[in-house]
């Protein structure tokens, strides 16, 4: 069982919780106009290997991991090749690493799966992007519907499997108080939401658009105000 | 014990270091872990707020000037040269400068003449005549004894940069005196053991017995020299201090002295504060001295490190980027007893860096172990938020072999104070000794001056023929044979160097702070390590074609394919970088070294690596010409793509075994890079 991986990261302290190794998955249906990766959209990139190979480099750091740390799998959209996930976790279960998914949910059979049943076993945590709470801003943002997410999202509340609710917060395109608020409703209608996390646009993958010859949406988009990430924070309740 | 002595140890246990010098068993018995935390820290007193806005418009007028603001250029700078000179003599509580003015730079002509001459004009002034002569005409220097001895072969490899930083024109530095010897015992004693040593130092008078007896009577007249020095301000330290304030200007008059006598690379001080808390914790236990007091005393200690300076050229400041002292200062760590080292005293020095603002000298650092108190770590990671002016080096690493009462000279390079001296050793650039192997020894930038060819700085080796991939067996034979004869001429130019060192400018006051038997290390080093290895990875995974001149040398590569770069964790490039350290330490011990010297190894350019990198043409890893190799056991710039653990993994991989003068890693991190959470 080979997956198409596009990079490792040894020392992640941004994707789930303590010292994690980070591994980035190759490809994504997504094109969120502030992706910082779109270097990981491309299916036919990355390097192949097998998910033995992927877990004896995790290893490699299993000191580090200490009490909360562990593997998180990130992308591109990790769910995409999830066969390889349900093989990694796997072999890293039987070690007693700490398992994460971050993802989108936008691969979600809307009813489920017994690949996802099998998948939610070896998780102990996902990481899930909500990257708009409306349907049209939704498509707008990434040109995909927003269906599958928030089922999936359901999904893991009904199974209560924690999850990490992540909001990237972008000017003029995600902060807006009514669309908050509206997605904070849908958060209270969840279980098993252990933290939400309100992440600030950057423009550092602006980079990596121009290396890729592609045209960057937001070019010129500035950080938003320390006065609106607080704002969007208070109102999903970010920071409890 | 007279009665002197009797009140100045008052109240210490008595042992072993009562009856001889041994100042790590009056601290074993003596001094007050301290598990704490910073409550009882106490801020800046208006003296030294005054003082310190004094030293500050100096360092800006020397700014304004252009870099120095005063040199003397008539009086050879000696222990006991200069009269006293002050800042401020009411405000100061802690006295002592290099000369008799504030900011003054010494002139030091004893490492070379000329190198002294040339950094005189550099900034305006002119050595006096009457200097130049009597060093010139009537007294040699270490620089004209080295340039005596040099053969064709060393200068070949020198003017080609394979051998560089070499210390033929300047002082070798990197030698710490264990300057609480003179407070904890006086001069008077101090000298009286030595001429004990004299009198036994006898029997057939070899050349090296009549050297050993001829510096040990440079070094008695050194302590009596710097007894006068202490007496031109007015303090008798013939005899131990009897308190707080006294053992601080007794070390400091040591550390002084040495640096009017010494312009060396590295003057680091030693491991003294947990030493002085032993006097701070009694004078506040007989109620004679407050906090506030104390942490002045510090302060003022601390602020005459940071302002001991050298005449030194332009070049010299740009290949460390900056006008570094190195003045040491090794704090805390745990003791062989599983007690800790870190006292209030620990703090308190830290605790400068608040007072005082942030500043790189003195080098304050911080010995680190696991077991360190956690009040302490914590209070460390506070003030290096802070300020950024803290070296943490791994006592758990450096203990197992140095014991509890070493210390660190330059930036990594650690030896028991007072009883471990060392002869700096420079660099060899392995990573030009790759090409060399493939070159057969010729230099791929420098030209020899008479035919215009290729400079063959090596015998001439069989050179790697055809344009044909680069065959990883041969091209790792001959490089293993490069680094036999570079590791011996390396030793060899370096056995030559401290020879004249010592002939010639040799360090009597810093000596006579070290036991008489003495043990000397050989302290070589390499640079361009991750370079050479990433060359060799390439050779062996990747395909590498030689590109060639018109004279035939291989003076560019062409890969084809990828390789494993060190910095990933991928063991199959970090082995030949293990590989590269061990092989070319194992041909330095195979060598002679001078003094029965122990041979030791560093992997440790901070900032030289610039400079070396532009005298290293292209190199198979694709690197290009002129650019810089990593600092010290960094991995190529870029090329560690699996994150920081991946990258700190494969350098830990290198034998420290092999490289007991250390090893440093340059490492950077945004706090956002650490974590959400404090």
């Amino acid at each position: 069982m080979t997956g198409k991986i596009h990079s490792f990261e040894s020392f992640g302290t941004v994707d789930g919780p303590g010292i994690r190794f980070v591994v980035f998955m190759q490809g994504c249906p997504m094109r969120c106009k502030y992706c910082h990766n779109p270097d990981t959209w491309n299916f036919t990139g990355g390097r192949e290997k097998t998910a033995e190979e992927v877990a004896a480099e995790v290893l490699k750091y299993k000191n580090y991991f200490g009490e909360r740390g562990g593997v998180t799998v990130s992308g591109g959209e990790p769910l995409m090749q999830i066969d390889f996930l349900i093989r990694l976790f796997t072999i890293l279960k039987s070690k007693n690493i700490h398992t994460c998914v971050d993802t989108s949910g936008i691969c979600f059979p809307l009813t489920g799966s017994e690949k996802y049943e099998k998948l939610l076993s070896l998780t102990d945590l996902f990481l899930l992007d909500i990257k708009h709470i409306d349907a049209a801003a939704h498509i707008g943002l990434t040109g995909q519907k927003n269906d599958a997410p928030l089922a999936f999202a359901k999904y893991l509340s009904d199974r209560k499997k924690p999850m990490w609710i992540r909001h990237v917060l972008v000017s003029g395109l995600t902060d807006d108080d009514g669309a908050l608020m509206r997605l904070r409703a849908f958060l209270d209608t969840l279980d098993t939401v252990e933290k939400v996390e309100v992440l600030p646009y950057h423009s550092m993958g602006e980079i990596k658009y121009e290396k890729l010859n592609s045209d960057y949406c937001l070019k010129g988009t500035a950080p938003p105000a320390r006065e609106r990430i607080e704002n969007a924070k208070r109102i999903l309740g970010a920071g409890k | 014990m007279n009665e002197i002595f009797e009140h100045a140890w008052r109240g210490f246990e008595q042992g072993k270091w009562s009856g001889e010098v041994d100042v790590r068993d009056f601290i074993q018995r003596n001094y007050t872990p301290y598990e704490g935390d910073e409550s009882f820290l106490a801020p800046a007193t208006d003296a030294t707020k005054k003082l310190w806005e004094i030293v500050l418009d100096y360092t800006k007028k020397e700014r304004e000037k252009g870099g120095v603001y005063d040199a003397d250029t008539d009086v050879v700078s000696q222990i006991n040269s200069h009269k006293a000179g002050y800042f401020d003599r009411d405000l100061e509580k802690i006295v002592g400068l290099q000369t008799d003015e504030p900011f003054k730079r010494a002139l030091q002509p004893f490492g070379g003449i000329r190198m002294a001459e040339e950094a005189l004009n550099m900034y305006g002034y002119e050595i006096s005549p009457r200097v130049k002569e009597i060093f010139t005409k009537y007294r040699k220097t270490h620089n004209d004894g080295v340039y005596d001895a040099y053969t064709p072969e060393m200068r070949r490899a020198r003017s080609a940069h394979i051998l560089t930083g070499l210390p033929d024109t300047y002082g070798r530095g990197r030698i710490i005196g264990d300057y609480r010897r003179v407070a904890l015992y006086g001069v008077d004693f101090l000298i009286r053991k030595k001429e004990e040593d004299k009198l036994i130092m006898d029997g057939d008078m070899f050349p090296d017995k009549i050297r050993d007896r001829e510096e040990l009577s440079e070094q008695i007249k050194a302590l009596k020299a710097l007894k006068a020095m202490a007496l031109e301000y007015g303090f008798d330290i013939s005899q131990p201090a009897k308190n707080a304030k006294e053992a601080i200007q007794w070390l400091y008059f040591g550390y002084l002295a040495a640096v009017k006598d010494q312009n060396g690379a590295a003057m680091s001080i030693g491991r003294n504060s947990t030493f002085l808390d032993v006097y701070i914790q009694r004078d506040l236990d007989e109620g004679t001295l407050a906090e506030q007091e104390a942490q002045e005393l510090m302060d003022h200690f601390v602020m005459k490190l940071r302002v001991v300076k050298f005449m030194r050229i332009r070049e010299y400041n740009e290949l460390f980027s900056g006008d570094p002292t190195w003045v040491t200062e090794s704090i805390g760590g745990m003791g062989m007893d599983g007690r800790t080292l870190v006292t209030k005293n620990s703090f308190r020095i830290l605790h400068t860096l608040v007072n005082l603002g942030p500043a790189p000298e003195p080098n304050l650092t911080v010995l680190w172990s696991k077991k360190l108190p956690k009040a302490f770590k914590k209070f460390c990671a506070e003030i290096s938020i802070k300020t950024s002016a803290i070296q943490y080096e791994s006592d758990d690493l450096m203990r197992p072999d140095m014991g509890d009462d070493y210390c660190i000279a330059c930036c990594v390079s650690s030896m028991r104070q007072g009883k471990d001296m060392q002869f700096f050793g420079a660099r060899a650039n392995l990573a030009k000794c790759l090409l060399y192997a493939i070159n057969g020894g010729k230099d791929e930038l420098v030209k020899d001056k008479k035919t215009g060819k290729p400079l063959q700085v090596s015998p001439e080796f069989a050179a790697i023929t055809g344009d044909g991939a680069l065959d990883f067996k041969e091209v790792l034979a001959k490089y293993e044979q490069m680094m036999t004869w570079l590791a011996r001429l390396y030793v060899n130019v370096l056995n030559l160097i401290h020879y004249m060192h010592d002939k010639y400018s040799y360090e009597a006051l810093e000596m006579a702070l070290h036991d008489t038997k003495v043990r000397r290390f050989f302290a070589t080093g390499i640079a361009g390590l991750s370079c050479a290895a990433d060359s060799l990875s390439a050779i062996k995974y990747a395909k590498v074609y030689p590109v060639r001149n018109a004279d035939g040398i291989v003076t560019d590569f062409k890969i084809e394919g990828e390789y494993p770069q060190y910095g990933n964790n991928d063991d199959r490039a970090d082995e030949i970088a293990v590989w590269i350290v061990k092989t070319f330490m194992d041909k330095i011990k195979g060598c002679f070294t001078y003094r029965e010297s122990v041979p030791t190894m560093s992997i440790l350019t901070i900032t030289s690596n610039v400079v070396y990198g532009k005298n290293t043409g292209n190199t198979p890893d694709g690197r290009r010409a002129g650019e810089p190799l990593a600092p010290g056991a960094n991995p190529m710039h870029g090329r560690d793509k699996n994150g920081a653990l991946a990258s700190l993994e494969s350098v830990a991989k290198l034998p420290y075994d092999h490289a007991r003068d250390g090893i440093s890693n340059t490492f950077s991190v945004t706090p956002q890079s650490l974590g959400k959470d404090e």
